[in-house]
C-alpha cells in the first residue's frame, strides 16, 4: 500500500494547480452558464423592445439563482415505462463530455486545465463528440414517441454537422500545421494575422456548423417548443433538464472557445504582431473604466435607493478590475508585471469568445427555424462540398506561398475566390439532381383521396 | 506505481464491460456497456502515451460507430427483449473453451518470465520524456513509409460508404 | 514499471470475451458488436508493442484497423437493416433460407 499511496501523492504534489483548475471548471461553468442563459433573455428582450427579467435582484441579476434553485427542488419524475439506468445516465454523459472539453481549452497562455498536450484541439473536438451520445441515450430512454423522434433527429443533425466542422476546422490545422493549442496561437502571432482571414471560408463554414453543433436556432428544430414538445427532454424536468440545459451551454463555450483559438487569434490582442499598434494594450484598462464611468452616469438616473447603491458597487468594481490591468500594463511596477501576458491574454480571450456567442444569441433573435430536411440539405449538399473544396483551396494557397513563393495575400485571395466558384458550381450541381428529383416526385400525380 | 492504477482501472472497466455487454438481453443496454468498454480501451491507449489514437478511438468508434449501432437499433426496433432460447451445450462449450486458452496463455507466460533467456524478449519501454511527439511521429510514418496502405484505406472506406448507401435504398428508389 | 504482458493479458481476455459473445449470442447486431470487442483487443495488443519497441507502426496498423472496423460496421448493419425489411427477424438461427 505504501509505493501506492506515495504515487498518488507524488501525483497530487505535482499536478495540484492542474486539479484545482479542474474543480473550478466544474463548479463554476454551470454558473456561467446560467448567467449566459440571463444574458441571452436580456439581450432578446432589448432586441424585442422590452427588459427581460427585472424582479430578481437588481436588473435581475440573481434571475440564474433562483432559477436553479428552483430546478433543484422539484419533484423529480420518472416515467413509468422508462429504462432507469439509462435515464439516469445520459444527461450525466451530456454534461461530463461538455465540461471534459473544456478541459484542454486555453483560457490565456496561463489558464489552462491540461498542460499542452500534444493533440490539443482535437481532445475538445472529439470529447464533445460524445454530446450526441446523451443526446440519443436520453431519447430512447424517456419511452415517448416525440422524445424518440427528436432524439434521433437532434443526433442525425449533430454528426453531421460535426463531419462539417470537422472540415472547416482541417483547413484552419493546414494554416498552423500543429494541434497544439499553445502553437496555434503562437502561429497566429508570427504569421501576423487571424485565421479568419488567411481562411474566411473555412472560419463562416465553422461558424455556421458550430451553431448546428450546439442546437442553436435557427437549427433547433429537434427542441423546439412547437415542433415536438421538447424533443429528447420531453420527459426530463427538474435538475436532470437542467443538465441537459447547462450542457448545451457549456457546449456553446467549448465550440466558441475552438472557434476562438483556432480563427481569431486566441488570446492575442487585435494586430498583435504591428508594433506601432501597441497603444491597443492599453484598451482593456480604458474600456473598463469607461465602462465603471457609465454606471456612476447611470447611477444618478436609478429611481430606487438600492439600485443607486448597485450601480455605485459596479462601478467602483469595474474601476479596481480596470486598475489592476494598469498596473499590471508593461510600463507599470515590476511585481505585478509578470502576470501581465497572462492577465491581458484571458481578457482578450473572453471578449472574443463573448463576441461570438453574441453572434450566436443575434442569429437566434432573428432567424427563423429551418425544416428538418431543410438543415440536412444544407449539411450534406450545401456545406461539406463547400468545405472540402476549401481544403484543396488552402491547399494549394500553402503550396504556392510556399513552394512557389507567391506573396501570401495575393495567394489566398485567389484561392478563396476559386473556392467559392468551384463551392458554388458543386453544390450548384449536386443539388440540380437533388431538386429535379423532388420535381419529378411532386409532378407525378398522387392520389389524394381528401382531394376535392 | 502510477501506471499500475491507471492500468488496473481501465483494465477492470474494460473486461466488466464486456462482459456485462454480451450478457445483455436489451441491445441498447449491451450497446452502452460495449460504448464504456471502448472508452475504456481508449484510455488504456492514453495511458500507453498513444494520444492520437486516444483520440481517434472517441471519435470514430465511440462517437461514430456506436452512435451508427444505437441509430440501427432503434430505427429496427431491437430493444424489445427476445425470448430466451438458449442452448447450454453451445454456451457452456464456448466459456470452458474461452478459460481453457486463458489459463494456457497465463502459464506460458508465468512460466516464461520464470526460465531465464526464454519467452518474449521484449526490451524496456523508453522513458515518457523522451518519446517523439505522438501526432507527428504517426503522421510522418503514415505519410512516407505506409503512404500505400493509407490511399488504400481510403478507397476501403469509399466503396464501405457506396455500399452502406446502396444497402439502405428502398426497393422503389432504384426503379 | 508495468510489463508487457499486463497489456497481453487484457487483449487476450477481451478477445476470449468477444469470441464468445460471437459465438453465443443469437442477435446479429450484438454478434456485431462482439467482433468490434474482438478488434479493439487486437488494437491494444499493437498499441502495447509499439510502446515496448519505440516503433510507430504498430499504432498506425491499429489507426487502420479502427478505419476498417467502421467500414465494416457500415455494410454490416446495412446489411442487416435490407434483411430485417424483408425476413422481419433479426436472429442469426431463423436466417436459414440456404437450408436445405
Amino acid at each position: 500500500m505504501n509505493p501506492a499511496l506515495h504515487s498518488v501523492l507524488a501525483f497530487l504534489q505535482g499536478w495540484w494547480v492542474e486539479l484545482l483548475c479542474a474543480f473550478l471548471i466544474v463548479a463554476l461553468v454551470p454558473l456561467i452558464a446560467g448567467y449566459i442563459v440571463l444574458v441571452e433573455r436580456k439581450l432578446m428582450a432589448d432586441m424585442q423592445a422590452r427588459l427581460g427579467p427585472m424582479r430578481v435582484g437588481p436588473h435581475g441579476l440573481l434571475q440564474p439563482i433562483a432559477d436553479a434553485l428552483k430546478l433543484l427542488i422539484k419533484e423529480d419524475i420518472i416515467p413509468a415505462e422508462a429504462d432507469k439506468l439509462v435515464f439516469w445516465f445520459a444527461p450525466v454523459l451530456s454534461m461530463t463530455a461538455a465540461l471534459t472539453a473544456l478541459g484542454a481549452v486555453a483560457f490565456g497562455p496561463w489558464f489552462h486545465v491540461a498542460r499542452d498536450i500534444n493533440i490539443g484541439l482535437l481532445f475538445v473536438v472529439g470529447i464533445s463528440a460524445l454530446g450526441p451520445f446523451g443526446i440519443v441515450l436520453g431519447g430512447w430512454a424517456s419511452n415517448n414517441h416525440y422524445s424518440i423522434i427528436g432524439a434521433l433527429r437532434s443526433t442525425a443533425q449533430l454528426i453531421s454537422y460535426e463531419t462539417t466542422a470537422g472540415f472547416a476546422l482541417v483547413s484552419g490545422f493546414l494554416l498552423s500545421g500543429t494541434l497544439r493549442v499553445g502553437a496555434i496561437v503562437e502561429q497566429q502571432r508570427a504569421d501576423h494575422a487571424w485565421y479568419a482571414f488567411l481562411a474566411p471560408v473555412g472560419f463562416i463554414t465553422y461558424l455556421i456548423a458550430s451553431i448546428a453543433e450546439t442546437n442553436r436556432a435557427p437549427f433547433d428544430l429537434p427542441e423546439a417548443e412547437s415542433e415536438l414538445v421538447a424533443g429528447y427532454m420531453t420527459e426530463y424536468s427538474g435538475f436532470r433538464w437542467a443538465l441537459y440545459f447547462l450542457g448545451e451551454y457549456a457546449n456553446m463555450i467549448v465550440v466558441a472557445s475552438v472557434g476562438t483559438t483556432l480563427f481569431l487569434g486566441g488570446w492575442l490582442r487585435p494586430f498583435p504582431s504591428v508594433d506601432w499598434l501597441g497603444w491597443l494594450d492599453a484598451l482593456p484598462a480604458l474600456l473598463l473604466a469607461a465602462v465603471g464611468v457609465y454606471c456612476l452616469i447611470r447611477a444618478g438616473k436609478q429611481p430606487a435607493q438600492v439600485q443607486k447603491l448597485f450601480m455605485w458597487a459596479v462601478a467602483f468594481a469595474c474601476f479596481g478590475v480596470a486598475l489592476i490591468f494598469a498596473l499590471a500594463a508593461p510600463l507599470a511596477m515590476a511585481p505585478l508585471h509578470i502576470i501581465y501576458p497572462g492577465l491581458y491574454g484571458a481578457f482578450w480571450f473572453l471578449v472574443k469568445v463573448s463576441a461570438y456567442i453574441y453572434v450566436f444569441m443575434w442569429l437566434r433573435f432573428t432567424l427563423p427555424r429551418f425544416r428538418f430536411d431543410q438543415l440536412m440539405r444544407l449539411g450534406w449538399h450545401i456545406l461539406i462540398p463547400l468545405a472540402l473544396v476549401n481544403i484543396l483551396g488552402v491547399g494549394i494557397a500553402l503550396a504556392l506561398i510556399s513552394g512557389l513563393g507567391w506573396n501570401r495575400w495575393l495567394a489566398i485571395a485567389i484561392t478563396t475566390t476559386a473556392t467559392v466558384i468551384a463551392g458554388l458550381l458543386l453544390i450548384r450541381w449536386n443539388d440540380r439532381h437533388a431538386v429535379a428529383a423532388s420535381l419529378a416526385a411532386e409532378a407525378s400525380p398522387v392520389e389524394d383521396s381528401y382531394a376535392g | 506505481m502510477l501506471d499500475s492504477i491507471i492500468f488496473y482501472f481501465f483494465a477492470g472497466i474494460a473486461v466488466l464491460s464486456a462482459l456485462l455487454m454480451i450478457t445483455r438481453r436489451n441491445a441498447i443496454h449491451s450497446a452502452v456497456f460495449l460504448t464504456t468498454a471502448l472508452l475504456a480501451t481508449a484510455g488504456i491507449f492514453l495511458q500507453l502515451h498513444a494520444e492520437f489514437l486516444f483520440i481517434v478511438q472517441i471519435i470514430l468508434y465511440v462517437g461514430g460507430i456506436m452512435v451508427m449501432f444505437i441509430f440501427v437499433i432503434m430505427l429496427v426496433r431491437l430493444d424489445v427483449a427476445l425470448p430466451r432460447l438458449r442452448s447450454r451445450l453451445r454456451q457452456w462449450s464456448a466459456i470452458l473453451v474461452a478459460l481453457a486458452v486463458f489459463l494456457e496463455a497465463g502459464i506460458i507466460l508465468y512460466l516464461a518470465r520464470r526460465i531465464p533467456g526464454e519467452g518474449l524478449l521484449v526490451p524496456s519501454p523508453a522513458p515518457a520524456a523522451k518519446l517523439p511527439p505522438n501526432t507527428e511521429d504517426l503522421a510522418n510514418s503514415l505519410f512516407h513509409a505506409y503512404l500505400l496502405p493509407f490511399e488504400i484505406a481510403s478507397v476501403l472506406l469509399l466503396v464501405a460508404m457506396i455500399g452502406a448507401v446502396v444497402m439502405g435504398k428502398n426497393r422503389s428508389d432504384t426503379k | 514499471m508495468m510489463s508487457i504482458d499486463h497489456y497481453l493479458v487484457l487483449s487476450l481476455a477481451l478477445l476470449l470475451i468477444g469470441a464468445i459473445g460471437v459465438i453465443t449470442r443469437r442477435n446479429v447486431i450484438i454478434v456485431l458488436m462482439s467482433i468490434e470487442l474482438i478488434l479493439n483487443a487486437v488494437n491494444i495488443n499493437l498499441v502495447a508493442f509499439s510502446r515496448y519497441y519505440g516503433e510507430v507502426a504498430g499504432q498506425v496498423f491499429a489507426l487502420f484497423i479502427i478505419a476498417d472496423a467502421a467500414a465494416e460496421a457500415a455494410v454490416g448493419l446495412g446489411i442487416m437493416i435490407a434483411f430485417f425489411r424483408n425476413r422481419e427477424t433479426v436472429l442469426a438461427n431463423e436466417m436459414d433460407l440456404l437450408k436445405w
